[in-house]
């Protein structure tokens, strides 16, 4: 018998690794990668909450949430590949054209 | 005992995953290290019950988005930045913070909020039907219209990437 805290705990754990990686990193890709494993956690979250209340209804949101993210990807991996194709460069550091 | 064993293990292969990924100096490890994050967190969606997620998670999340991944990173050339920070102070703080957030909520989600309950084991399910059967009933009922709405979103996608990427033809 596993409480489910140890779950939410463990969600809490990958999300806060996502947030880090998303904060540190300058590589685009990487960034993507840890906005999708911050997903992941936030998925782990409804899946163990629906298991505690006997209701589908958080595997049913995490299907949902994994086909947003699949859309979620594939747009912005087009735009990552486009903005290379005029930057040369992914490092988001160089993004800066907007800057006043 | 099996089962608090069972989490334990794949709960550390996944925080150490998740780190692997974000430690990694090369983008190809990191997309490698994610993806064995995500068959760790599918093996817990299996002890779960949820046995239809725990699949979908490795064929569609770990198997078509990840490999998705893996072919852009392949594209742009799979370069490691050069370790020039800007601010050479900001990578061990946001790893100090994000050690104090992490101690602070593990620590309120074993004392203070504490959720109440334990989760379905895999050999207490109470319904004969399959899990699978049991979501489509669902998902096909209650939430036929989110269900429809996501196929639209899915075409608007592909639209989106189609267009972003096709080549401008100059009318003269």
């Amino acid at each position: 018998m596993v409480p489910v805290n140890y779950y939410i705990i463990l969600s809490a754990i990958l999300f806060t690794i996502g947030v880090v990686g998303v904060l540190t990193h300058r590589n685009a890709l990487i960034i993507f990668m840890s906005i999708e494993l911050m997903l992941n956690a936030a998925n782990l979250a409804f899946v163990a909450f629906g298991s505690v209340i006997r209701s589908f209804s958080g595997q049913i949101f995490v299907f949902f949430v994994i086909a947003v993210a699949a859309a979620e990807v594939a747009v912005g991996l087009a735009l990552i590949v486009e903005i290379f194709k005029s930057k040369r460069s992914i490092d988001v550091d160089q993004m800066s054209s907007l800057k006043g | 005992m099996l089962a608090q064993l069972l989490f334990f293990f794949l709960a550390v292969v996944a925080i150490a995953a998740a780190i692997g990924m974000i430690a990694s100096r090369n983008p190809v490890t990191s997309a490698l290290w994610l993806i064995l994050n995500l068959f760790c967190v599918a093996g817990l969606y299996l002890t779960m019950n949820a046995e239809f997620i725990g699949v979908v998670q490795v064929v569609v999340y770990a198997g078509a988005i990840m490999v998705l991944f893996l072919f852009v990173i392949m594209l742009l050339g799979a370069e490691s930045l050069p370790a020039a920070d800007v601010l050479p102070w900001q990578k061990p703080l946001a790893a100090v913070l994000a050690i104090a957030l992490a101690v602070e909520s593990t620590v309120i989600f074993l004392t203070r909020a504490r959720p109440v309950g334990t989760v379905t084991q895999p050999d207490e399910s109470v319904n004969t039907v399959t899990n699978l059967r049991a979501l489509g009933e669902t998902l096909f009922t209650d939430y036929l219209l989110p269900f429809e709405v996501t196929s639209i979103l899915l075409l608007v996608a592909m639209l989106g990437a189609i267009v972003l990427v096709r080549k401008e033809k100059r009318v003269h």
